[in-house]
């Protein structure tokens, strides 16, 4: 677990002059408090120390220090988790359809996929189909974020998507033709 | 000059409690030196290096309570290093030999063995009170001894210690007719315990008023131990979160709504809002409020909590609660007195979650507030000239500005002005911790009128030798001075070699101070303890006699009675 961080805080960026960088060695995975060296006794006292390189910098406790990197681990963990093994399944509604669907994220590659996905649930639903821009589909793909506000899906990249998405709706009639012609 | 006889002089100085005037008064003569000395119940011991516990036992044979100190306060920060030193052992054996009537046991900072545990244990019949604060060197095994073998113990109190996790039941150890435990704390143990052993433990010791538990437990044993404790003061609650997805809410709710004495609360490691608000009835109750090691609570269930929490004097959290937080404590805590701000992104990514706002507000809506720890992004010199004038009565003010040199973001200028309020505003100031951007004339400050100051930490600020200077001259009763990573010099160390005899010690650390200095200073003042720690990676690269132009890295001078300590590893020079 200790190792993830610091990996973590190799690739860091840091705004530190070239060279005064204490070396650093991982700590010790003994829950003891570890034995780091101090700041490089080269280095004079003067230059402004690189932030978060200095031992012993912000002065917290290692017990302190420990419970978050614990959980600190633990949300990598779980966004690794999240990433590698778990389906996304989002509640679908389309706006008169008598009941909801529930759809895996996970199985679509991109906005096209998700289009066809939710055309072939709900084809049974409406004439028309969800493919087609403008006025003349009808339809727009609505989601709800981490915020809890509703947006038009597309504009962002789809990694982002469907780590935001909630929800999705699917919006016709007049609301949606005004949101459809605006992409 | 009066002649009272010898019992009434005693019960005189029972009424004294502070090991300080003890003191005062043993020197007044020799009568008097002789009555307390026999009459002294609490020992206090502030440096265990200081002097042979042969010594104390021998000047105190009537002692009951002892307090021991051992490592220097940035050990708490991973600057000295892990074997420097702080044995428990010698104290623990001698008092075994000398005061066998020992009846609490308070350690801070020292390493404490299994072995120590084992002979504690054994050693004193009437033991009580056994408190360990941020201790290490000691496993549940070392527990397991202690509760087997201490007949009536009250107290067994482990504050952020590091505790090695055995496995062994150490709680279920308590033997059946333990019915005495009045105060349990075992937060800090990271390992599970056995739960119906907890249960039991609980139910018979009816005086039980403080218990604090570990984050292994979970909210349904919490209920199931509250059920059994309903009188209890002071409560840890574990983890406050449920294993299953039981509805506990309910049955939380009411095990809370009997609790009708709990003024001390901390714990909710992993809590879920939905278990929070079945606090709320006890809120308006509390004293003691510490949310520091409870991350998952998110700003709004905090302040909805905290809006109920008008009697509170203390609380500790995290600085996630933002300026936002901060005001509504403002608003809601009119009683508090402490205030401790803990960072939760200790790895900075340098969002803002606390300002000099928050703590402006807390100034002005908590006029009682005597003692702070606030660590935040950034503070402006009006913000705490503001502070300076809505709180006078500080005797602890500990800011730590994240980035550590960091200038008044408005006016780009140091923090002298700021911390110069601080002082010349707080005259019961007795501990400071400075950060920020900060040149020599805050120590001007400092020296003209912190007078009351004992406690100053000073890292990564400062210009020259005079800045330690105008400290060491002006502080009269300064006791303790940590400095790190700042630019004084021999000059400014040999300045004032007699101010070290009236303190208790000195750590300087990334400083400019040389060999040479350090000798220098050994020479003068012989009953210093000089002592130069050496730490190198490499054992073939640490240079056997480094000339006197070396720079030392690490220094930490004290006064002692007992000469250069026996005990030092071979990284430790006592010059």
């Amino acid at each position: 677990m200790e190792v993830d961080l610091d990996n973590f805080k190799a690739t860091e960026l840091t705004l530190s002059l070239p060279g005064s960088d204490a070396p650093r060695k991982p700590s010790q995975v003994t829950g003891k408090r570890s034995h780091e060296e101090s700041c490089n006794s080269e280095q004079s006292s003067t230059v402004p120390p690189a932030k978060a390189q200095a031992v012993g910098w912000p002065p917290v406790r290692s017990c302190r220090t420990n419970s978050f990197r614990a959980r600190k681990n633990m949300e990598i963990t779980a966004e690794k988790e999240k990433s590698s093994n778990g389906g996304i399944y989002v509640k679908v509604s389309m706006d008169g359809a008598p009941y909801l669907r529930k759809l895996d994220l996970r199985l679509c590659k991109g906005y096209k996929d998700l289009t066809h996905a939710l055309n072939s649930m709900f084809e049974c639903f409406s004439p028309g189909s969800l493919e087609g821009h403008g006025d003349e589909c009808g339809f727009a793909i609505t989601y709800e974020d981490k915020d809890g506000d509703w947006m038009l899906a597309g504009d962002v990249p789809w990694e982002m998507f469907i780590s935001s998405c909630k929800k999705l709706r699917i919006m016709k009639g007049f609301e949606a033709r005004g949101l459809a012609s605006r992409t | 000059m009066t002649y009272f006889p010898d019992e009434v002089v005693e019960h005189i100085f029972d009424f004294l409690s502070s090991h300080r005037d003890r003191n005062n008064v043993s020197t007044v003569c020799k009568a008097w030196y002789l009555v307390e000395q026999l009459s002294r119940l609490r020992v206090f011991v502030g440096n265990c290096y200081a002097v042979r516990p042969e010594r104390v036992m021998a000047r105190f044979p009537g002692m009951k309570c002892l307090t021991v100190k051992g490592k220097p306060h940035f050990a708490d920060f991973n600057l000295v290093p892990h074997d420097w030193g702080g044995d428990a052992l010698p104290w623990i054996e001698t008092a075994a030999r000398c005061c066998p009537g020992l009846e609490e046991l308070r350690l801070k900072r020292m390493v404490v063995s299994d072995e120590s545990l084992e002979l504690l244990a054994r050693a004193f019949p009437n033991f009580k009170s056994l408190v360990l604060i941020s201790c290490e060197g000691f496993s549940t095994d070392g527990l397991a001894e202690i509760a087997t073998h201490c007949r009536g113990l009250r107290e067994l109190d482990l504050q952020e210690n590091e505790v090695e996790d055995h496995g062994r039941q150490w709680l279920s150890c308590f033997p059946d007719s333990c019915t005495s435990l009045v105060s349990l704390n075992f937060a800090c143990l990271k390992g599970e315990v056995n739960t119906s052993a907890l249960e039991r433990l609980v139910a018979r010791c009816q005086n039980l008023r403080c218990l604090k538990l570990n984050r292994a437990i979970s909210i349904e044993s919490l209920i199931k131990i509250l059920a059994r404790a309903p009188n209890l003061v002071e409560l840890g609650t574990g983890s406050f979160t449920a294993d299953h997805r039981t509805e506990a809410y309910q049955n939380l709710l009411n095990a809370f709504y009997k609790c009708n004495s709990i003024r001390n609360l901390s714990g909710f490691w992993d809590a879920a809002p939905r278990y929070l608000q079945a606090i709320y009835s006890i809120c308006s109750s509390l004293t003691v409020l510490n949310l520091s090691y409870a991350p998952a609570i998110q700003v709004n269930d905090l302040i909805k909590m905290i809006r109920h929490c008008f009697k509170l004097q203390k609380l500790w959290v995290l600085d996630s609660i933002g300026d936002k937080g901060l005001a509504a404590v403002a608003c809601a805590c009119k009683e508090l007195q402490e205030l401790r701000v803990f960072p939760s992104d200790v790895y900075g990514t340098g969002i803002a979650a606390v300002t000099e706002e928050g703590l402006v507000a807390i100034s002005s809506g908590c006029p009682k507030l005597n003692s702070l720890l606030y660590f935040c992004h950034q503070m402006t010199n009006a913000a705490l000239i503001t502070v300076a004038k809505n709180c006078p009565h500080f005797t602890r003010f500990r800011l730590c500005i994240l980035d550590p040199v960091k200038p008044d973001p408005i006016s780009n200028e140091p923090l002298d002005e700021g911390f110069g309020a601080i002082v010349k505003s707080c005259k019961d100031l007795k501990r400071l911790s400075l950060s920020g951007l900060l040149t020599d004339k805050v120590f001007l400050y400092i020296g003209m009128y912190a007078s009351r100051l004992e406690m100053l930490s000073i890292a990564f600020a400062g210009e020259s030798d005079k800045g330690m200077v105008y400290v060491l001259n002006g502080c009269k009763n300064l006791k303790k001075l940590e400095i790190r990573d700042s630019p004084f010099g021999d000059a400014a160390l040999l300045e004032n070699v007699g101010k070290y005899e009236t303190m208790r010690s000195l750590w300087m650390s990334s400083c400019d101070v040389t060999q040479g200095g350090c000798k220098a200073l050994a020479a003068k003042m012989p009953r210093l303890n000089v002592e130069v720690i050496n730490e190198r990676e490499e054992s073939d690269e640490m240079v056997e006699n480094p000339s006197d132009m070396h720079r030392v890295e690490k220094m930490y001078v004290y006064r002692t009675l007992t000469g250069p300590r026996d005990d030092a590893p071979d990284f430790v020079w006592t010059f």
